[in-house]
């Protein structure tokens, strides 16, 4: 079965001062996201990847087609006991403390009384947020109320949550254990499906993506699929003043500031160009991938994208 | 259902109680009980009149005021600052996040009257050191202005659903005042001609009929009250304020949110 089918899900906002221009904010959109799945959702700033999360929570109405959820009609309230949903920038009731909002959820999703304190204590463990639990939610930074967010999608047990840009705003530790939630939560059979701009994110996590621009989808498939066709570059940086010839050749982009050598390579000439350091002896001080192949595939699709509609990004 | 409308409302009272602005409003009527009983002792006579006139007064007015400040923010303050994301996208119609907003809300000033009552029936004890039989009729003024705040209530949230905060204050106060003289407004309807009869015909039926629910000055005078007003005040507050619920829920019903 799958988790959730989208069946054409359509949004035009109305916008200007007498609300005459129409603004698409998605176009109709088909997407299927398997039982059990990490599916990323993937898109610039602006491409409709919240604009689809609020249509399938019933926050805004599309303008024309439908979706079901486990099986299910989206409308369906029934549903909602079943999905957990992190919206972007969270905000929540600051009035209330960490340990009091998780209790106030856990009542509105139906959580029976008697397990309600041992999940929300749970929770606030499992999100780091254990410590702090009796503080009100104004004094918490960004990234504690992200954490907050993400607790309060999973504090039901729901079979499927939808996390907006889950890792915004956390720091390198508290990306990790998103990252890691995500997986167990995939290890005990759940659905996630999570927008994100950051590629490495999509790329580490999920079984499949897919990529939104403008609205309109670009693509899915499996992360491999979607990548094994096109190169990443890499950046390769060395101590010395002096660009070899052989590999100035081979290079479009090189800098030299100080004494560190820095050069932009495709990823299949990098074994190339570090033999050449090597028989040069020069010292190899970093290699990094400029652009994860994932993100090439975007930048690709979109370059794409921007040449047939003949704009500029 | 009902477990969540009664979340939804506690949560809502937790709210108004963590606000530091009902206190001040709170203290303030507690201390214009205490000047009433000041004024009145200009003249023996009249201090049970002053007190009785100017506390319950001041108990209506600051609850309006209560009403109409957290009311126009129930909803569209939750729009505004994404509250409602978390809320709407767990098992909670609509509706009931409305209806449950509403008794929250309603439940608040009844607290609150309560404690403002307290002071009330306080300083009268002060000024006449006893209490006869005729004191029970403030309760049942009190009873009429909690009906009315029922009804402020219903329309803050009403226009609560569908414009911003400033906004609704405005139209919630415009209305309050208005329907404190529909009396005067039906009477006006009564004598115009063409055009303007409708019209004011019209606004006397759609504004709140408060002046009904005012017995403040009859009852200070010790005047009894016909039971046939408390009936008829009782369903014309409830008629009223389901009516402005509905249109609440029909207008948030089809909102998209920001
Ligand atoms: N209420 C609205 N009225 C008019 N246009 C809107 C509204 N909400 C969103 N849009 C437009 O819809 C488009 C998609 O917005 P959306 O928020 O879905 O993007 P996104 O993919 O989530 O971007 P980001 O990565 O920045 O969060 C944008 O062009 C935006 O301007
Ligand atoms: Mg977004």
């Amino acid at each position: 079965m799958a988790a959730i089918e989208i069946l054409g899900l359509e949004k035009t906002y109305k916008i200007g001062f007498w609300r005459k221009r129409p603004k698409h904010a998605l176009y109709p959109l088909q997407l299927t996201v398997e039982d059990g799945e990490i599916f990323g959702f993937l898109g610039p700033n602006g491409a409709g990847k919240t604009t689809t999360l609020k249509l399938l929570m019933g926050l805004v109405y599309p303008t024309a087609g439908s979706a079901r959820i486990l099986g299910r009609e989206w409308t369906d309230p029934s549903v909602k006991a079943q999905i957990g949903f992190l919206p972007e920038q969270p905000y929540f009731y600051d009035y209330l403390t960490a340990h009091e909002l998780l209790e106030y959820y856990g009542q509105l999703s139906g959580v029976p009384a008697k397990q309600r304190k041992q999940r929300v204590d749970q929770v606030l463990h499992q999100v780091g947020l254990r410590d702090v639990q009796g503080l009100q939610l104004r004094k918490f930074s960004k990234g504690m109320l992200q954490r907050v967010g993400i607790g309060q999608a999973i504090l039901h047990d729901p079979k499927l949550v939808f996390l907006d840009e889950p890792m915004s705003g956390l720091d390198p530790m508290g990306r990790r254990e998103v990252r890691d939630l995500m997986e167990e939560l995939k290890h005990q059979g759940k659905t996630v499906f999570f927008s994100t701009h950051i590629l490495s994110d999509a790329e580490a996590l999920c079984d499949r993506v897919a990529i939104i621009h403008k609205g309109e989808l670009r693509g899915v498939g499996r992360v491999e699929d979607l990548t094994s066709t096109i190169q990443g570059k890499v950046e390769i940086i060395w101590q010395g003043t002096q660009v070899p010839a052989a590999i100035k050749a081979m290079v479009a982009e090189c800098h030299v500031s100080g004494d560190r050598v820095r050069v932009i390579v495709e990823e299949n000439q990098q074994d190339m160009v570090i033999d050449i350091l090597r028989r040069e002896r020069q010292r190899l001080v970093a290699v990094i991938p400029v652009r994860t192949s994932l993100e090439a595939y975007f930048v690709e699709k979109l370059r794409r994208a921007e040449t047939t509609a003949g704009s500029t990004i | 259902m009902r477990a969540r409308i009664a979340h939804i409302a506690s949560n809502t009272f937790r709210e108004a109680v963590r606000d530091r602005v009902l206190y001040n409003l709170i203290a303030f009527v507690l201390l214009l009980s205490g000047a009433a009983v000041l004024v009145g002792q200009i003249s023996i006579e009249i201090e049970k009149l002053v007190v009785i006139n100017l506390g319950l007064t001041a108990v209506s007015l600051f609850g309006v005021v209560i009403a109409i400040f957290i009311g126009i923010g129930l909803v569209s303050k939750e729009i505004e600052k994404r509250t409602l994301y978390t809320v709407l996208s767990r098992p909670v119609r609509r509706w009931e996040f409305i209806i449950g907003k509403f008794f929250g809300l309603a439940g608040t000033l009844v607290v609150n009257t309560f404690f403002m009552a307290i002071g009330v029936f306080g300083a009268l004890f002060y000024v006449s050191h006893k209490f006869v039989r005729a004191d029970a009729l403030i309760l049942v003024a009190l009873y009429f202005i909690i009906l009315e705040f029922i009804i402020i209530c219903s329309l803050s949230l009403l226009f609560s659903s569908f414009s911003s905060p400033l906004l609704s204050a405005v139209f919630a106060f415009s209305l309050f005042v208005i329907g404190s003289f529909a009396e005067d407004l039906r009477n006006f309807a009564g004598m115009a001609h063409g055009m303007s009869r409708w019209l004011a015909t019209g606004a006397a039926y759609v504004v709140p009929n408060l002046s009904a629910f005012n017995i403040i000055s009859s009852i200070a005078h010790e005047q009894p009250v016909a039971g046939q007003l408390v009936l008829q005040n009782t369903l014309y507050a409830l008629f009223y304020a389901s009516m402005a619920l509905s249109g609440a829920v029909l207008i948030f019903e089809r909102r998209d949110l920001k």
